[in-house]
């Protein structure tokens, strides 16, 4: 986009029991971002327009939205990049209840994140209470933590999308909480019987869509999901692995 | 457990999408890709015959046969390890090919493999068809995943692997033979053809698969925190972790590739084409 132009955005409106795609017709200029224009929508005709919003630099995680129907964050997604020739639509992440327009209800991911067992790191090694870990053996653990909690993951995951498993299936957002947790080289605190009854891990089916979407990049699936579903078969499927077991039981540190 | 108070959007409909890209390609692909193999596949393994090469003093062996445990019957290959056909191979079952005790090892293998799970869920179950699209609504609230019967299965993946990996060295051993050709004095000469360069190539392709399996990535080091002081295991584990990120690209060349080995192999002894001595 090399010039500033005028711009129709298909905005859906409502609060859950109604809602409706309303169009609104706005000047962008090169540069600007969805949020930016949503802003201006805001400023010029539609006041009430809901949305959530904070950063504005792709790291709070609040602008989650669906745009031209993939899962983004407004703050990220350049509209030089989509095709402004057609209406440029922006709806609520499905996945989870609307408030009103382009809120919704995320509060079940607290839930979920509230009943996972915490870090329980091994006594510490030394005198004053510190701890000696490697920097490889955290470097594993460290993608995980650049998850900005934005949820646009568990918006995609069709368990949770389509099949509605939110009281099954923790998502693939608490697929990479479990994995920062339960592979960190302090940490001996065993989820696993958690992984696959409460939380539900059997029920990803690797679309690795949730790898796709995510602002951070965050190797969900082959990093988090995947390994951890190999640990649940170690600790459930797999008969030789628990017959070795019998004779050579997994040590504290590697739980 | 956590409740969902304020309702969830209705369930999209299968196909329904406000995705304006075209997603539909890549499922399709996978379904021409994966459907064509199985097709080829299976046929290959029913056929019997045309599944070596000894022509022009060549030694090649097709990979869906190899390793070849008992001949077809009136085959001789030079590559049985047990003689001629069984005796014991019942006579209700079609006419015995050596490939059906193979292929269904490599085949449970990539069935079971977690790139190919998430590939043909979309493509042939449209489960989902592909990422923000609608599925079929007769599953809804019914799905299951892989924490039931039967997907659960899925997790003998390990178990196909240690299965695989020992097809590693037979069709390297494979690729050794395709380099000896055979002289009129009756003893082999080193030597390379357009079939050699072929078999070479499948177990350097089905390598760079295999040893980036999920499974693999677990057992050499994914399943424990703390790899320092096992210098071996971080080394064999960062290896399997690099082949993994290009797994699926892994996973389709070596099937290509293994496909090609056994079109070129067949269509050699069966003469339509004559195989090119390079060296």
């Amino acid at each position: 986009m090399a010039e500033s132009r005028r711009v129709t955005f298909r905005i859906s409106r409502g609060d859950g029991a109604r809602t409706e795609l309303v169009d609104y017709t706005t000047e962008v200029t090169p540069g600007m971002v969805v949020l930016d224009a949503v802003h201006q929508i805001q400023a010029e005709s539609a006041p009430d327009l809901a949305c959530r919003w904070n950063c504005k630099a792709g790291k709070c995680g609040s602008c989650s939205a669906e745009i031209n129907g993939r899962p983004r964050l407004m703050c990220m997604t350049r509209l030089g990049d989509l095709d402004l020739d057609m209406p440029v639509i922006v709806e609520p992440m499905r996945a989870f209840p609307r408030i009103r327009d382009l809120v919704t209800d995320v509060s079940w991911n607290y839930r979920v994140k509230k009943r996972i067992k915490p870090f329980t790191p091994r006594p510490p090694d030394a005198p004053d209470g510190s701890w000696r870990m490697v920097q490889a053996d955290v470097d594993r653990v460290q993608e995980f933590r650049k998850c900005i909690e934005c949820f646009l993951c568990q918006n995609v995951c069709h368990v949770l999308r389509d099949h509605h498993k939110h009281e099954e299936f923790a998502g693939p957002r608490h697929m990479v909480y479990v994995a920062a947790l339960e592979m960190h080289p302090l940490d001996t605190q065993d989820r696993l019987g958690d992984l696959k009854d409460a939380d539900g891990i059997g029920y990803c089916n690797i679309t690795k869509c949730c790898t796709k979407v995510c602002p951070e990049h965050i190797t969900i699936t082959d990093n988090a999901i995947i390994p951890l579903k190999e640990r649940v078969a170690d600790e459930f499927y797999d008969p030789l692995t628990r017959l070795f077991r019998i004779f050579r039981p997994r040590r504290a540190a590697d739980r | 457990m956590s409740r969902v108070d304020i309702p969830l959007p209705q369930r999209p409909a299968l196909g329904e999408t406000r995705r304006r890209d075209r997603w539909w390609v890549q499922p399709l692909l996978v379904f021409l890709g994966l459907g064509s193999f199985i097709v080829y596949a299976t046929w290959a393994a029913f056929q019997g015959k045309h599944y070596f090469v000894t022509t022009g003093g060549a030694d090649y062996l097709s990979p869906f046969y190899s390793p070849v445990l008992f001949d077809a019957p009136g085959m001789t290959s030079g590559h049985s390890w047990f003689g001629s056909a069984p005796q014991w191979w019942p006579g209700w079952l079609p006419a015995f090919s050596p490939a059906f005790l193979i292929l269904w090892a490599p085949g449970g293998f990539r069935f079971t493999c977690y790139y190919y799970r998430g590939a043909y869920y979309k493509a042939f179950w449209a489960d989902p068809p592909s990422c923000a699209v609608g599925e079929p609504g007769f599953r809804g609230k019914k799905y299951r995943g892989e924490r039931k019967l039967p997907l659960i299965l899925q997790n003998v993946h390990r178990y196909f692997l240690y299965l695989a990996i020992p097809f590693l060295f037979i069709l390297s051993y494979d690729a050794w033979r395709a380099m000896w050709f055979a002289t009129e004095s009756g003893g082999r000469e080193f030597g390379i053809g357009v079939g050699t360069l072929i078999l070479i190539g499948n177990p350097i392709l089905l390598g760079g698969y295999t040893l980036g399996c999920h499974s693999l990535r677990h057992l050499i080091g994914g399943g424990i925190d703390r790899l320092a002081g096992r210098p071996v295991r971080s080394k064999a584990y960062s290896c399997v972790s690099c082949l993994n990120r290009g797994h699926a690209r892994w996973a389709w060349a070596s099937l290509f590739w293994v496909a090609l080995a056994d079109v070129y192999v067949r269509l050699t002894s069966m003469g339509v084409i004559h195989d090119m001595r390079i060296l």
